[in-house]
């Protein structure tokens, strides 16, 4: 019985399985059954209910955030991917010693295991209305009224974006770059390629699966979240997990729970194309 | 190894921008946590103290931040026991391909890519319908697992996917139980890599938020403590507790790399008795 390797990796991965269970798939659950409760202001009612998806699609705040959301993704994403591939190339092609590799590539992921919200909070002496960047910038002349843009705006909330997840670019996309074959870059060479049509032509067509995963991060870590839209704007922007932690923190409960159950179909199909083009457990 | 090409320099500019961008705004905050009492929350400095430091140890300045940091550290180390623990067997498991392992696989990938804020949501519905208490030592250490174990698990599958199988062969050969296979030959190969997820789980759990948000019940952890004090206080204490967080986070991480490390120079000492006539 325990010779079968079927029930034997099942027994292994019965505490994972169990977590999984208890705080994954169960709270999605509960958020989907909820989704169709009512809500008093004090308490919410067990009921079958549409109102919350027919005030949430009724409402024209629930488009504008949306579209929000998908701005704030599709900036980041453009803007990790241009930094995370270059910072990666240079990493992967410039650098030659390996342990200068090693030293330069844990200098880039260090920041990762530190606090997101203390990062957050470091853009502030930078980015304030007599912050170091006003400051330096008048004092060049460059402006006479210190800009009032640059902090609580669409501006910061990016910033802090591209701070806290191009990483999560350099390291999928760094570890396809490190297996890629350099006879065929030598080969491209021999056969007369420039460095541009060698990196057009070989190395971003073979670091595609590396794009790929740093995509898939980006795009679900900037669409799930709440807290650096809030804390960067200064609560005068939104996106959908603004949204869902607003009605949560009236107690609105179903109605967050409506926002969530939208917000987790547009992930997960954003998830799903994104998936057919690359084989993750192929790549790692 | 020829000439460096132009672009070379070009990049290493880049480069260096890029990690001036990462650190800069840290490093600042760490200069501008040692202002003088009258100073403010940017340049310039108005004199050089330890004012806001001394403040961190006041209760009535900075709320109970030392409770949160304690939490922190134990929600944080059982989560990393937990995540390595986890990690291996399932890393154990995948190896053998069992039946529906594939549904197993995407549901670890799709606890990584959810938003924080629907675990924490659902999490807190559940207890609450179940009329349990909510605890940063239950359903937010449950919460937090959802983010570390598939961390944890995809770094056990590409730790096993270069792993040579002829060393358990050997070991078979030689007349090992699956056991001591495991015990003796598996896990001293991997142990470097578990060192990796261990140090996943704990800063990861250490500085998690959005998934601890509505689980951790009334006792704040660090991160959430810190979250509270951005919206009310606005004087350079919080980069003094800012400052403070990163420094133990470096010392954490680097304790990590040194074990790696120093496991890796052991290693080279002792790991081959090839041709050495034994």
């Amino acid at each position: 019985m325990l010779k079968n390797r079927h029930i034997q990796g099942w027994l292994q991965a019965s505490p994972l399985t169990l977590v999984l269970i208890g705080f994954l798939i169960l709270p999605i659950i509960t958020i989907v059954v909820v989704s169709f409760w009512q809500a008093t202001e004090f308490s919410i009612i067990p009921a079958f209910s549409l109102e919350n998806y027919e005030f949430l699609f009724g409402s024209h705040v629930t488009y504008k955030v949306f579209y929000a959301t998908l701005k704030y993704a599709a900036i980041t994403w453009a803007l990790t991917l241009l930094i995370g591939f270059t910072v990666a190339y240079y990493l992967a092609f410039h650098i030659r010693s390996q342990t200068m590799q090693i030293a330069l590539f844990l200098l880039c992921t260090i920041p990762f295991w530190t606090s997101n919200i203390i990062r957050m909070i470091s853009w502030i002496p930078f980015l304030g209305r007599n912050g170091i960047a006003n400051s330096a910038l008048q004092s060049w002349g460059v402006i006479d009224q210190p800009l009032e843009w640059l902090l609580y705006s669409d501006f910061s909330v990016i910033l802090a974006f591209v701070h806290l997840y191009t990483l999560f670019m350099v390291v999928p996309i760094f570890n396809t770059m490190t297996r890629i074959d350099h006879s065929l870059i030598e080969a491209a060479r021999d056969n007369g390629a420039s460095g541009f049509q060698t990196l057009r032509h070989v190395i971003v067509p073979l670091t595609k699966p590396g794009i790929m995963i740093g995509t898939i991060f980006v795009l679900t870590l900037v669409m799930g979240d709440f807290i650096t839209v809030r804390f960067m704007s200064g609560s005068q922007k939104a996106n959908v997990g603004r949204l869902i932690s607003n009605d949560i923190a009236l107690l609105q409960y179903p109605s967050a729970a409506a926002t969530a159950v939208i917000l987790l179909i547009t992930v997960l199909i954003v998830i799903g194309i994104l998936l057919r083009f690359v084989d993750i457990r192929k790549e790692l | 190894m020829g000439k460096r090409p132009g672009s070379f320099y070009v990049l290493s500019a880049v480069f260096a921008l890029f990690i001036l961008f990462l650190y800069g705004p840290t490093l600042t905050i760490g200069i501008l946590s040692f202002q003088g009492p009258t100073g403010g929350l940017t340049f310039p400095m108005r004199g050089l103290s330890l004012h806001w430091f001394r403040d961190l140890f006041e209760q009535q300045a900075v709320g109970d931040i030392w409770g949160a940091f304690r939490r922190s550290l134990a929600l944080g180390l059982m989560v990393m026991v937990t995540t390595v623990v986890v990690s291996v067997m399932g890393g154990f498991a995948f190896r053998k391909r069992f039946y529906g392992s594939g549904i197993l696989f995407y549901l670890i990938i799709a606890s990584l890519v959810i938003p924080s804020i629907l675990i924490s949501l659902g999490v807190g519905l559940i207890f609450s319908q179940l009329g349990f208490k909510i605890h940063w030592a239950t359903s937010g250490f449950g919460s937090q697992l959802t983010w570390t174990l598939p961390f944890g698990l995809l770094i056990m599958f590409a730790v096993f996917n270069r792993f040579d199988k002829s060393f358990e062969e050997a070991a078979r050969d030689q007349g090992a139980s699956p056991w001591q296979t495991v015990r003796y030959v598996v896990l001293p190969i991997i142990a470097p890599s578990l060192i990796g997820v261990g140090l996943f789980g704990f800063t990861l759990s250490y500085d998690e938020f959005a998934r601890t948000l509505l689980t951790a019940g009334s006792y704040n952890t660090l991160p959430l403590e810190i979250f509270g004090m951005t919206t009310n206080v606005t004087t350079p204490v919080i980069y003094a507790l800012g400052t403070m967080t990163t420094l133990f986070s470096l010392l954490i991480i680097g304790a990590f790399l040194l074990t790696v490390w120093i496991l890796g120079k052991r290693r080279a000492r002792l790991g081959s008795d090839a041709g050495k006539g034994v």
